[in-house]
């Protein structure tokens, strides 16, 4: 097993550039104006993958900021789940948009289910609970 | 008769000044008008059991609100709270402005402690020792600014050459609004375009609805967010229509697409929104910096923002902003730190509310600062405005102080604005948005503000919006127009920030691009451990800072000097006729004139020329029947010196001391040197005429009478700052031409092209 990254490994792209890809798999130093003039550019190549968010999580948690760390594996959660899933999601998660508890825990099981989202799906989880017991579950006129 | 009057018309001046259009509001906790402390707050206090908070700041868990809850599951470290909230708030309070305690240690802290213990440890502070504090403990080592770019007509050609003159002048973060909602993708491309030119790595956010903000992120246009609001009561949360677990998510939604984000808050929101529960501001403000460090983010925007004014109102509220932005570097959050909405009419007020920040440093000092015109800023005006940006340039050159942004020349700024609304063209016309006419362009390049260009209206901007949304238009779809049409720097400073997102560098606390590198609290740690430590302005960095446009040098004062000789040549001619003595005709009066007077120096401070200032006073003292006798003295160029030699000189005993900078005295023979009879001594403000009457003057005490002596009225000018530069540098061509022996030399004086 690899070691976790420390704050001497950031910052990425220039201390550990052979480390991060895009989307699709294309290199940083491919990421190039020429290319993206012959079309093998494309904006996925221009995305963020799991896999760096999760080097970011461990620079950041190295760096003594446990919290950040944790947005950041949410953020590496979400990034296969399509835009407009993220935002059915967090829709449902504003006040009163949501009718009862299971449809956020109905989400909750979706996002673990489909895209292993195990942290995500234990947040929304949290919320439900909450939203219950602060009767945020009643519809807004 | 008059009545008497009832009031003391000094009210009425005071009436005037814009400070009486501020509305000030009277202390009153129990509707929320209190900054730092409120009967309604709870006292600190934390339970922690089997690893679990029960009990914080007063509340049990099972009575936990949505934002006790969150802090208390998500922010406060159980593994150390109990320790940490054990240390009095006062001696955490002296640790805040101890250069010999860590900022790391403090930190640490600051994650066991609950809100209400965060805000009372503050409020120990006085505002000298927050600004310290703050300095002391903000993430990222060099400081930054973020600045406006919109208009009033949402116009994407002056969003275009006014973001690239943002990012000229030094910004690390432009941000820019609508006038009209639906135009937020013309916006966003218009800023995209223009932020690319000149440089590379100026982020970028286009401030819109939660949703289509994320959008346009998506899209690759803009680079971070930053109007995630959270709000530190459980009603103004929910009407604001979120909660701290939405918020969160959108949070992870933003790092998920590799785009930079920090949250807003900021006292007085509560207040506006009428859910303050009776509490402090800064209280309301603790819980919302402890739910967005539970949250994750990386960093806050606060310091009052959308609040700021109304907290201005409040007994101790610009203080308040303050202790609330050092609240916010103490939890180890990126601070952009508000100055941003305008607290007041009154420019001291300004003044004096950014100082602290500028002398401290701040990641980002404002939140934004309207680089626009005050009428352009669809944000409402900012505390600093286009209209002041150079006073904030010389701010940071008084204090040596380093503000993030750095003085351009008017010719760059000129070509920048050019480049940039024809690169905007440019990707219009190839995207088939639109074609804008060459009156369009050059309407906007040169305009201040809105007012002065005939460019798109609101509605075509809307058009062009639409257009973008429809055919899903991304970043790819700009850069590759930009290069089609040459304009390949753009193109690949467009791409570098695109990039960043791919490593996600700039994700981390505190993250800004400087020459191509992103730079935050990770590699660039503030380790301020007192003087020599932290941030210092580097020489070069200074030189940047001190490059004002128009100073003023010893060899701008000779070359302006030389460009007035030519035409006193063809005026005056002063002829030297050897050694000077005293002459016993009472009916001379001599006019001791300065070593460099006509010579080097060829006018006074008010611009008027000397042959002029001669000619009037030899006249006056002519027209009484009187002889002038003009004399130059070489061993002194001081006027009271000038004039007394002068008077001693003279038949009549009285002389007139005249420097060519135009400072005038008129001297007895028998005084003591400072105790003259009459002298001008605000060269700038002295007017021919007055040089007469002080010739007639001088005449009249030759002949014994005793006249009115000559006023020159002065109306609270700052002379010196007007002038005492010029003056210091003209009185040294003068003081370097004395000589200490050197003796009065007898000057024929004739004023060419009059009949005498």
């Amino acid at each position: 097993m690899r070691d976790k990254l420390t704050i001497k490994d950031y910052p990425l792209s220039e201390k550990r550039p052979e480390l991060i890809a895009g989307q699709r798999g294309r290199k940083l130093g491919d990421i190039t104006l020429d290319a993206m003039v012959s079309g093998e550019v494309q904006m996925e190549d221009l995305r963020i993958t799991r896999q760096a968010l999760q080097y970011q999580a461990e620079i950041a948690r190295a760096a003594g900021r446990p919290t950040l760390a944790e947005n950041f594996e949410r953020g590496a959660e979400l990034v296969d789940v399509p835009e407009d899933v993220i935002m059915q999601v967090y829709e449902l998660l504003r006040p009163g948009r949501a009718a009862e508890k299971t449809a956020l825990v109905e989400a909750a099981k979706v996002l673990r289910r489909d895209y292993g989202a195990a942290k995500l799906a234990d947040f929304i989880e949290e919320a439900a609970e909450v939203y219950e017991r602060r009767g945020l579950f009643t519809y807004r006129f | 008769m008059n009545r008497p009057s009832n009031r003391w018309r000094r009210y009425a001046d005071w009436d005037n000044r814009p400070l009486r259009l501020d509305k000030f509001a009277a202390e009153d906790p129990k509707n929320g008008f209190s900054a730092f402390s409120s009967p309604a707050d709870p006292k600190p206090s934390l339970t922690i059991e089997d690893g679990r908070v029960t009990m914080l700041d007063g509340v049990h868990e099972a009575d936990f609100d949505m934002i006790d809850y969150f802090i208390a599951r998500h922010h406060i470290d159980v593994a150390i709270a109990a320790e940490m909230m054990a240390i009095p708030s006062a001696a955490i309070a002296r640790q805040l402005v101890d250069m010999h305690v860590q900022r790391t240690e403090l930190v640490k802290i600051a994650h066991g402690l609950t809100p209400a213990k965060l805000a009372e440890v503050v409020s120990h502070l006085n505002a000298l020792e927050i600004a310290f504090a703050y300095s002391k403990m903000r993430a990222r080592n060099t400081p930054g600014n973020q600045g406006h770019v919109t208009n009033a007509k949402d116009d994407p050609l002056q969003l275009a050459a006014d973001a690239a003159t943002a990012v000229a002048f030094g910004f690390d973060e432009i941000e820019t609004t609508m006038r009209v909602s639906r135009n937020a993708w013309s916006n966003a491309v218009a800023c995209a375009v223009g932020a690319a030119v000149g440089r590379a790595g100026t982020l970028f956010q286009c401030s819109s609805e939660e949703a289509e903000e994320l959008k346009i992120g998506m899209s690759g246009f803009s680079s971070y967010a930053e109007t995630v609001s959270v709000y530190g009561t459980e009603r103004a949360f929910i009407d604001g229509d979120d909660t701290p677990w939405s918020k969160a998510f959108l949070a992870a939604a933003y790092a998920s697409r590799g785009i930079k984000m920090r949250c807003t808050s900021g006292a007085g929101s509560e207040l506006l929104m009428g859910f303050h529960e009776s509490k402090s501001l800064l209280y309301l403000e603790a819980r919302c910096l402890c739910l967005q460090r539970g949250m994750g983010v990386q960093g806050t925007q606060n310091g009052g923002i959308d609040g700021a004014p109304v907290t201005a109102t409040v007994p101790g509220g610009v203080k308040e902003l303050m202790a609330e932005n050092l609240l916010a570097v103490w939890l180890d959050l990126e601070c952009a730190s508000g100055n941003d909405a305008r607290t007041t009419e009154s420019e001291i007020r300004v003044g004096a509310k950014i100082l602290p920040y500028l002398v401290a440093g701040s990641d980002l000092i404002c939140s934004g600062f309207g680089t626009i015109l005050k009428y352009d800023n669809s944000f409402n005006p900012s505390l600093l405005n286009g209209e002041e940006l150079e006073d904030f340039l010389v701010l940071q050159r008084d204090f040596e102080a380093d503000g993030g942004l750095t003085p351009v020349s008017e010719h760059r700024i000129l070509e920048l604005r050019r480049r940039a609304v024809e690169a905007l063209c440019a990707v219009f016309e190839e995207l088939q948005l639109g074609r804008p006419s060459k009156q369009m362009v050059e309407s906007v390049v040169a305009a201040s503000g809105s007012d002065e260009t005939e460019s798109y209206s609101p509605r075509d901007a809307s058009l062009i919006s639409q257009a973008i949304q429809d055919r899903s238009i991304t970043v790819v779809d700009v850069i590759k127009a930009l290069l089609r049409r040459g304009f390949r720097e753009e193109a690949e400073n467009l791409l570098a920030v695109v990039k960043l997102r791919v490593a996600g560098d700039y994700l981390q606390t505190s993250a800004i691009v400087r020459d191509g590198r992103v730079i935050s609290a990770v590699n660039d740690p503030n380790t301020y451990a007192g003087p020599g430590s932290g941030y210092r302005v580097s020489e070069p960095r200074r030189r940047e800072i001190n490059a004002i446009r128009d100073e003023l040098d010893q060899k701008e004062v000779l070359r302006s000097e030389a460009l007035h000789e030519a035409a006193e040549r063809r005026r005056i001619h002063y002829q030297a006729r050897g050694n000077a003595f005293f002459s016993a005709d009472a009916r001379e009066v001599v006019i001791g004139i300065s070593p460099a007077f006509g010579v080097k120096l060829f006018q006074t401070i008010g611009g008027h020329p000397l042959s002029a200032v001669l000619g009037v006073m030899s006249d006056a003292i002519a027209a009484r029947g009187l002889k002038p006798r003009v004399v130059r003295f070489k061993h002194t160029a001081d006027t009271s010196f000038l004039g007394l030699s002068a008077a001693r000189l003279a038949g009549s005993g009285i002389g007139i001391g005249l420097q060519a900078k135009g400072t005038a005295v008129i001297h007895q023979r028998d005084r003591l040197p400072h105790n003259n009879l009459e002298l001008f001594s605000n060269a700038p403000i002295t007017q021919v005429e007055h040089y007469r009457q002080l010739g007639a003057n001088a005449a009249a005490y030759a002949l014994g009478e005793m006249p009115e002596p000559v006023v020159v009225p002065m109306r609270g000018q700052a002379m010196g700052s007007r002038y005492h530069a010029r003056v210091a540098m003209i009185y040294a061509i003068e003081t370097a031409m004395t000589a200490k022996d050197a003796r009065p030399e007898e000057i024929d004086v004739k004023f060419l092209g009059r009949a005498s």
